[in-house]
């Protein structure tokens, strides 16, 4: 090997050009083409629809009336109730099934096995006939007449509620089931309680499991209490049928509170988004960019796909 | 370096007897018998390391000294104490949650996969023992978890959540988080062994410092070079049983029994 010491080096490799490379992508014509046939079928649609027996121009005018605007109001805050009670009443019922104490758990099974094994229909209309069962509440400091208590709204609000509820407990157990047994040590070591343990250390991380499957079934619960229509709660789809049983716009009406309903959806669609990246804190490195981040980066990622820079 | 016991009041010795005293402690799960009679002692400021292999109960042993696991048999004091039982005449009774867990504030514990708390940052973690369980405020314990990560060698890490850290800054935290409950009894299991080689170092480091200041540590271990040069005693465990104690420096040089020399030829 000595002998190559002394011999002369070859000529050094050209150094890659630091230009930027030019290529011409790769076409995708299959998107052109399912794109083409989208635009197709959403044409024959919207032309069925149009010429359809269908008073459209009526519809922008009763989107803001006042009863719809009250039925809207209805459904949002019988929603945001029940999901509120299903909520911690489903944290209750996670807990205690998971209990160690076999009544508790068994109680809460049961709890589920019936709630989520019948109609909500059913359920709804069993609280509103409650007074064939229990003529009179008698709560000691409170008595009177059940007719008179179970008002359409408290009616609407257990139906959905407890309904909810088992649901929700189902989604909290495999939030709680998700977290990992060191934590709880951990907890315990420090000298928490289990209560303390379950408050501070378990549902914070719990949440991120439980938060999305509960944000679908939030929007969810604002379609299905229109069913609270059966118990009387002037809720959006009863004052829809309210207004179209004396102007006749049934469809119209019909439109206007899926329109209300979308707007509803929407909304909250867009509260989850934030309520999950508040809950991812510490689980990664990085939060993932909010909407308005992506959208900007998507709009320039649309850019340079319109502009492709490899022709220049 | 030695600072920690002026300002936070750790490695304050009891009042006389041993810190922690075993007495034929037996522990099965269902059929398994896992510690089949335990005695030791481990007194005030003293580092008492646990060697053994794997599956021979030392994480039990010492789950058993906070009260994780429930012993079956025997008696385990902490300061006298008998842990997780009251004793009124020859009938011992079930302490309730609320004591159990007193019990436990003063006894710190550090695991082998950190079990920090993910959702709170270095800081939060440290504090939240001392504002929940003790009713601290939080200004006053926000102060001591920044002396504690400045001690730990963390002091720009106040911020950061345990996926932010690497793995020996996760441990080195895990430490503060149990130091800021003021324990009389450090119980670490495998500390080091989660660890790449290169992070080993700064959680020893940490560990020797506390030493130092005279803190009562019980370590179950595989550092050898840790437990020769720290430790004040050793057992060897194998199989529930303590094969074989004495000072580290003469079992690990000097083992009388076989068990104790084969195990040692593996792992040194
Ligand atoms: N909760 C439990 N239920 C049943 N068996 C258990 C339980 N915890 C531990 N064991 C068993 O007890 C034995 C001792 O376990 P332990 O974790 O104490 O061993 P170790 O000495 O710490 O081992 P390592 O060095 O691998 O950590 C093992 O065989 C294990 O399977
Ligand atoms: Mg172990």
């Amino acid at each position: 090997m000595s002998e190559t010491a002394d011999k002369i080096p070859a000529p050094p490799v050209p150094p890659v050009p630091p230009e930027q490379i030019k290529a011409i992508p790769v076409r995708h014509y299959g998107r052109w083409v399912a794109g083409a046939l989208v635009i197709a079928v959403l044409v024959l649609i919207g032309t069925a629809f149009s010429n359809a027996k269908i008073n459209y121009s009526i519809i922008p005018q009763y989107l803001t009336d006042g009863t719809i605007l009250s039925g809207a109001w209805h459904t949002l805050y019988i929603s945001v109730l029940a999901m509120a009670l299903g909520l911690v009443l489903g944290v209750v019922i996670a807990v205690m099934r998971m209990s160690s104490n076999p009544v508790t758990s068994t109680v809460a099974w049961f709890y589920v096995w019936f709630f989520r094994g019948t109609p909500v229909l059913v359920q709804l209309l069993l609280w509103y006939n409650i007074s064939l069962v229990f003529p009179v509440l008698n709560l000691g400091f409170y008595k009177n007449e059940m007719n008179q208590v179970m008002t359409p709204f408290l009616t609407a609000l257990l139906g959905l509620g407890l309904n909810e509820a088992a649901y929700m407990s189902e989604i909290v157990r495999a939030g709680i089931q998700s977290v990992d047994l060191g934590q709880t040590e951990a907890s315990h070591a420090l000298g928490m309680t289990q209560g303390k343990t379950l408050r501070r250390v378990i549902l914070p991380q719990a949440m991120r499991v439980i938060v999305p499957p509960t944000g679908n079934e939030f929007i969810n619960m604002l379609k299905t209490s229109s069913l609270a229509y059966a118990v009387q709660f002037n809720e959006l789809i009863k004052r829809a049928t309210d207004i179209s049983s004396t102007s006749l716009a049934v469809v119209e009406m019909y439109f206007v509170a899926s329109i209300w309903y979308l707007i509803l959806t929407t909304v909250f669609s867009i509260v989850q988004y934030y309520v999950e990246r508040r809950y991812a804190r510490g689980s990664s490195r990085s939060l993932p960019p909010t909407p308005l981040q992506r959208l900007r980066k998507n709009l320039r990622l649309f850019g340079s796909f319109r502009r492709p820079e490899v022709a220049r | 370096m030695s600072s920690l016991s002026k300002d936070t009041g750790i490695g304050r010795a009891p009042a006389g007897g041993p810190m922690v005293r075993a007495e034929g402690v037996h522990k099965s799960f269902g059929l398994s018998h896992i510690l089949k009679g335990i005695d030791l002692e481990v007194n005030p400021r003293e580092v008492f390391c646990i060697i053994g292999p794997s599956g021979s109960g030392k994480s039990t042993f010492l789950r058993c000294i906070n009260h994780l696991e429930k012993i079956s048999a025997g008696r385990l004091y902490v300061e006298g104490d008998l842990v997780g039982y009251r004793q009124r005449g020859d009938k011992l009774y079930e302490l309730k949650e609320r004591e159990v867990a007193a019990q436990r504030r003063d006894i710190g514990m550090v695991f082998q996969r950190f079990n920090l708390f993910p959702h709170m940052t270095a800081l939060e973690n440290i504090m939240e023992a001392p504002v929940q369980v003790k009713r601290e405020s939080k200004a006053v314990a926000r102060e001591r978890a920044q002396r504690l990560l400045d001690r730990v060698g963390l002091g720009d890490r106040t911020g950061h959540y345990p996926a932010q850290l690497s793995g020996g800054q996760q441990q080195r935290v895990a430490i503060a988080r149990a130091l800021a409950m003021e324990p009389k009894l450090m119980l670490f299991d495998e500390p080091t062994s989660a660890l790449d080689p290169e992070l080993v170092g700064e959680v020893l480091d940490v560990m020797r410092d506390l030493a130092e200041d005279g803190m009562t540590m019980i370590v179950v271990t595989h550092e050898m070079g840790f437990a020769r040069e720290v430790g004040d005693s050793l057992v060897f465990m194998d199989d529930g049983v303590v094969v074989e104690s004495g000072h580290p420096r003469e079992v690990l040089t000097n083992p009388q029994h076989e068990r104790t020399r084969s195990f040692l030829s593996k792992v040194l």
